[in-house]
């Protein structure tokens, strides 16, 4: 029964998907609808299997699942199946809330209810509508987007993708829905495809993931022909992994190692770590919803969700975890030193969230597999949250530049303010969001993950990269409490600030259900020492479950709680000091261009490979290859063939069929006419005498041959 | 019966080939009809001739040479009919301007 549930948990969305796309498209409320009734039942499904898992004993050795052959390999087969075990029950709790709350929030993103827009067209952000009041009075209200039951369709198709890499028991499901995901992204990314910036920053965003996706396939494909099999059954079998570490690849590395370094690859495509992180601040060109859902909650936590799941392999090789805990903890610290300098409130949470992936790829790094999946679920929720709320300060915005008719930039943080008084709901939610991602003690989810990420480094030895995350920890807290500074605190900066309103319940409801499980989630891995050992650290133990040797709880340290205790509350009061008071973004002492400009690592890309590969494809492929090679060739064939049919016309088709048969026989004809019209004199008495002659001739042969 | 067959055919081939030639060599119209007619008459004097001779019992001789009679005579109806139409179409009797069906 509860396999059965599993099963079916991908496919409401992809059902609604297709009804949206082929029926109701037309239909807005349907479509809406559809979607959030199909994310619904995925919801009370994962609800289902997940009250389910924690009602089974020592789960982590009796998981859910089944299996069924796919494919004839040969002799044997390839399987796909489903798998629930703790690691997954954990994810597939935060995705069924997060995507059906990010669902709901659409609703109202998209302005439903909303008259349609005097000006919009199809691929453009909505403009806005010009609506009367009854006493005669015109007013620009926001419009509805254009494209609404598409945006649904697409993100049914994301949510498919999403469960069905969470549910699947093998990495090849898990790489289609891994896919199915990018695709989802590039396709909602340039969802306001009218916009350039929106084009560019889908193409960039796929081109980008697609260069971890083909080392991560290499190296899928490396484990299949080491082992025969994709299942995690199989590969975490302690025999095959004993044979995978033992047997050399190259480089050094083990087998193990090699693997885990390219799937580890496509991780750091999915999950935008440095050096592939360019595509995630650019993809915020994207509808706030996908920001959300895909770009933070769900499709960049599938990066680190698969690198969790493979870290039995990981662990096999200790360069490939050195590397790993390299690339994450330089990643948290890059990306937050890039943060504070954004003007743009989504741009902050775009690298905030790279910066966030990064310290769960640095604790899975260290070794600390708990926290790793303990800080994916806790970001989350309070990214998604965060992402949200920002939505939802764009959109109060936007209704108070409509309103005003004033033209600022509704997503800088330099034209809000003072806010608080303005959006009252979404001013807390997105305060114990900005909180829990600062790790503010005690209270929120991202203080106890990030303690235990801490705690963890620190406790097994691995000191510089705790100080690295120490620096990026606090960064984090001093960017977001610039934000919220900026965004809610003081005094309004603009008119539009001043008429913001706050947003439609549809969007306010899911800020409020998301910001109870931002604080209340890290209360479920609270550690030991905190509680007095009164409850032990359920989700330690629930999730080490996985492992078929559970971590061991690591015991009270007093350095790594300081540590995380100094970093938020430093970070947060520093940050409030410092923005309360400035007024502009030329008052900001961090406007500093290296940092503005991301390290230029845009430019240094587009100079090694973005100009290189449009030398290639002009240069070498289209001029050379293209127009002097292959058209050359083609063009020589094209010669020959010319001389062959000029050779034929003029040598044979024209002096023997035409000149011989075809003129030949006409003047033979011609000539033979000619030469007998002559006879037909039109003369009586000739035509007489011919007649005579002929008898005469006759009578004579008659009379010769009879004698 | 003292004269023979032979006197009788030597005259009927004269008499064809006077009409022969008449037909031929002469321009008029009316000319060629009356060569036409001394042809038929030359092989009226064979048919009798013929008849008298080698088979007195049957009269199909005789039947021959009236059947030619009555053809010449519509053949002389129709051929002047004919000539007279001509007449006063080209105003001429010449056999050879007569040439409507020339190519």
């Amino acid at each position: 029964m509860t396999n059965w549930i599993i099963w079916l948990l991908p496919l409401p969305p992809l059902l609604s998907f297709f009804l949206i796309i082929l029926f109701t498209n037309k239909n807005r409320p349907l479509s809406h609808g559809i979607a959030v009734g199909a994310a619904g039942l995925s919801w009370l499904g994962s609800m289902i299997v997940f009250v389910r898992a924690l009602g089974t004993e020592e789960f982590g050795k009796h998981v859910f699942g089944s299996a069924i052959n796919w494919l004839p390999t040969g002799t044997s087969w390839l399987t796909v199946g489903v798998r629930i075990d703790p690691l997954s029950a954990a994810v597939v709790f935060f995705v069924a809330w997060t995507v059906l709350m990010i669902f709901i929030y659409s609703i109202g993103y998209h302005n439903f209810g909303q008259p349609a827009g005097d000006h919009d067209i199809k691929g453009l952000p909505p403009h806005g509508a010009t609506v009367a009041d009854d006493h005669g009075h015109k007013h620009s209200v926001p419009s509805i987007e254009p494209m609404y039951a598409r945006f649904f369709a697409f993100i049914s198709l994301f949510a498919f993708g999403m469960y069905t890499l969470v549910v699947s028991d093998n990495l090849l499901t898990l790489f289609v829905g891994w896919e199915i995901m990018g695709l989802c992204s590039y396709l909602l990314i340039g969802f306001w495809y009218g916009k350039k910036s929106a084009r560019d920053a889908a193409v960039k965003a796929f081109m980008t993931t697609r260069v971890g996706d083909v080392f991560m396939l290499l190296g899928i494909a490396f484990l299949y022909s080491a082992t025969g099999s994709l299942s995690y059954n199989v590969i975490f079998d302690p025999g095959v992994l004993q044979t995978l570490a033992s047997r050399p690849a190259f480089l050094g590395l083990s087998a193990a190692g090699v693997i885990g370094l390219l799937l580890f690859i496509g991780t750091i495509g999915k999950s935008a770590q440095w050096p592939l992180h360019i595509w995630l601040p650019d993809a915020m060109e994207g509808p706030t919803p996908v920001s959300a859902m895909i770009h933070a909650a769900t499709m960049v936590s599938a990066g680190v969700y698969m690198v969790i799941r493979m870290f039995p392999l990981l662990s096999l090789d200790a360069h490939t975890l050195t590397f790993v805990a390299f690339i994450g903890s330089f990643t948290a610290l890059f990306a937050a030193t890039i943060a504070v300098a954004q003007n743009d409130i989504k741009k902050v949470l775009a690298y905030s969230t790279i910066s966030q992936l990064g310290f769960m790829i640095a604790a899975l790094g260290t070794g600390a597999y708990v926290a790793a999946a303990f800080h994916l679920v806790t970001h989350a929720f309070f990214k998604a949250l965060l992402f949200l709320g920002s939505g939802s300060v764009i959109h109060g915005m936007e209704h108070g530049v409509l309103h005003t008719g004033e033209h600022v930039d509704a997503q800088d943080m330099f034209n809000m303010g003072g806010l608080r008084r303005k959006m009252p709901i979404t001013f807390w939610t997105f305060l114990i969001g900005g909180f829990a991602l600062s790790g503010f003690p005690v209270l929120t989810a991202g203080f106890w993950s990030k303690d235990e990420i801490f705690a963890e480094a620190f406790g097994t030895g691995h000191l510089l990269v705790f100080i690295v995350l120490a620096i990026a920890a606090f960064l984090t807290a001093f960017y977001t409490m610039r934000q919220i500074t900026l965004t809610f605190f003081g005094e309004p900066r603009t008119k539009a600030a001043e008429h913001a309103s706050e947003t439609p319940w549809t969007m306010t409801v899911p800020l409020i259900v998301l910001a109870v499980f931002a604080v209340g989630y890290g209360w479920v891995g609270m550690p030991g020492w905190f509680t007095g050992g009164l409850i032990p650290n359920w989700f330690h133990e629930f999730v080490g479950g996985t492992l078929s040797q559970p971590p061991e709880t690591l015991p009270f340290l007093g350095v790594p709680v300081a540590t995380s205790l100094f970093v938020a509350l430093g970070g947060l009061l520093f940050g409030w000091l410092v923005y309360r008071k400035v007024e502009s973004a030329e008052k900001d002492f961090l406007q500093i261009p290296l940092l503005k400009n991301k390290y230029y690592f845009d430019e240094v890309y587009a100079f090694l490979f973005v100009k290189p590969a449009y030398w290639i494809s002009e240069t070498f492929s289209s001029v050379f290859m293209d127009r002097k090679v292959i058209d050359g060739f083609l063009h020589s064939v094209a010669r020959f063939s010319l001389f062959l049919g000029n050779a034929f016309r003029n040598y044979f088709d024209k002096p023997f069929i035409n000149g011989l048969i075809g003129d030949g026989t006409g003047a033979a004809v011609k000539a033979s006419g000619s030469g007998l019209r002559k006879i037909q004199a039109g003369r009586i008495q000739y035509y007489m005498v011919v007649s005579i002659a002929i008898l005469v001739i006759f009578a004579l042969l008659v009379y010769f041959l009879r004698a | 019966m003292s004269i023979p067959l032979s006197w009788y055919l030597i005259l009927a081939a004269v008499l064809f080939c006077i009409g022969l030639y008449g037909v031929l060599a002469r321009k008029n119209a009316i000319a060629i009809l009356l060569g036409v007619e001394l042809m038929l008459n030359a092989v009226n004097i064979n048919l009798v001739a013929f008849w008298r001779y080698l088979d007195p019992a049957q009269m199909g001789g005789q039947v021959f040479a009236v059947i030619v009679l009555a053809v010449a005579a519509a053949e002389v109806a129709v051929g002047l009919a004919l000539i007279i139409s001509v007449y006063r179409r080209r105003k001429t009797l010449v056999a050879d301007e007569i040439d409507l069906m020339k190519w």
